[in-house]
């Protein structure tokens, strides 16, 4: 028996592939979420916090942001199981990437609020709106949809950064690829798929987003 | 914990570390000068008013774009061989490096040209200047000073990306790190210098770029 042609070499690798796929969307997903959060935190932090606050979060996006993700993720695999913190590599490579999430959705909300012109801020106290009713009611609804596009950017960024968790050893899509090309040596078809499927992962992620985008679009 | 800080094994191969430095800014300032070439002629293609090749160069941005970088790195690497296209390390990485700019120059310097105005064109073949002329001469060095900041980012952006040459063996500053790592276990040391030695780099680039961007900025 010999499998020969290249769709055959999927067929047989269709499972390891599938599951590659599957915790490449978890992985991101996790990733986008917790980074979401944490940022929107962090860009909070960067346009309304006390001072103090506000330099050690910057200290913190800046560093981030001038640290490759592999570094992140090598650095959080290694080093917290070092001084204790217990990780396995799937959590450690998650938590790397949702900390590099959130210090890029950080300064995309940061950038939102800030360009949100101060007369809104006025007119909202001026009625008479706690600054939590500001927030909700007048800035927030603004800022979401400054922040939208580039948050959908940061969204297929992190899809494709999942693949450095593959140097850690975390199944996912690029390493389940690699382990079919070491059994089958097709590195150029297999290599290639997996980069297709990633195209149609992001594309996904871009449409969706345009269609959001539209949705909120305000009518004019 | 009972982890004790012990930097004497860092400091003993920081030399390494420098190399791996100094290789790091090589691969991404090569890769951004002949980046720039790509990204110009794309740019202009993706201009172009035949559809086949605004076609080909739009396919080739949106490709990139939306491919994980690692997987390119990878595919041109260990795939290409099998076309007959063998490149050492290094040259292989660069390859990679310069397509990825190119898609993302393309978009930048695509968006410059558009914000160009028409007056400048129209004045160059006012004075007889040939189309190519007026590009060369008029349009591009105008052009690159308005798009610079983002040229910028896009230059810091490639040097956090060399780290990605580590999974090639390309003996980069991530690669090094990664070497002491496993040499010594002074893993929490390691991990912490090599990101300063990133983030210090980026935060001097990011200076220096700014002072090129003052120097070189358009008296209005």
């Amino acid at each position: 028996m010999e499998p020969t042609s290249f769709l055959e070499h999927i067929w047989i690798a269709r499972w390891p592939l599938a599951s590659g796929v599957g915790l490449t969307l978890i992985i991101s997903f996790l990733a986008i979420v917790a980074g979401t959060i944490l940022g929107i935190g962090v860009g909070m932090s960067l346009t309304y916090g006390a001072r103090p606050l506000r330099w050690l979060v910057r200290g913190y996006t800046d560093f981030i942001r001038g640290t490759p993700v592999l570094v992140l993720v090598l650095a959080s695999y290694y080093v917290l199981g070092t001084i204790g913190l217990q990780l396995g590599p799937f959590q450690a490579g998650v938590l790397a990437l949702a900390v590099f999430c959130s210090s890029h959705v950080g300064e995309i909300v940061r950038g939102a609020l800030q360009a949100i012109p101060r007369g809104q801020t006025e007119a909202a106290k001026a009625i008479g709106l706690t600054f939590a009713g500001t927030f909700i009611y007048v800035l927030a609804p603004q800022a979401i949809r400054q922040i939208l596009p580039a948050w959908v950017n940061t969204a297929a960024e992190m899809v494709k950064a999942s693949t450095l968790l593959s140097i850690i050893g975390i199944g996912e899509l690029l390493l389940s690829t690699q382990e079919v090309i070491a059994r089958t040596f097709m590195s150029l078809p297999f290599y290639f798929l997996a980069g297709a499927l990633y195209f149609l992962i992001n594309f996904g992620i871009e449409s969706l987003g345009r269609l959001v985008e539209r949705k909120m679009a305000v009518q004019s | 914990m009972g982890y004790t800080l012990n930097f004497s094994a860092v400091w003993r191969n920081f030399d390494h570390l420098l190399e791996g430095l100094g290789l790091s800014l090589i691969l991404a300032v090569a890769s951004i000068l002949i980046g720039c070439l790509v990204g110009l002629v794309t740019a202009f293609m993706l201009q172009s008013r035949n559809r086949a090749i605004s076609g080909v160069a739009r396919v080739y941005v949106t490709a990139i774009r939306n491919t994980p970088i690692l997987v390119l790195i990878l595919f041109t690497y260990f795939a290409l061989p099998q076309l007959g296209v063998r490149l050492g390390k290094i040259e292989s990485f660069v390859f990679t490096l310069t397509l990825y700019a190119g898609a993302y120059l393309a978009e930048i310097f695509r968006s410059g040209l558009v914000s160009m105005p028409r007056g400048l064109r129209e004045a160059g073949l006012a004075i007889g200047l040939t189309e190519f002329q007026t590009r060369t001469s008029i349009i591009i060095p105008i052009m690159f000073r308005n798009v610079l900041p983002s040229l910028g980012s896009t230059l810091i952006s490639l040097f956090k990306d060399t780290s990605l040459a580590a999974a090639i063996a390309v003996p980069e500053l991530t690669f090094y790190a990664r070497k002491i790592n496993n040499e010594t276990f002074r893993v929490v040391e390691t991990w912490i210098v090599a990101s300063c030695l990133y983030v210090a780099t980026c935060t001097v680039l990011a200076a220096l770029l700014r002072i090129v961007e003052r120097r070189l900025a358009i008296v209005r």
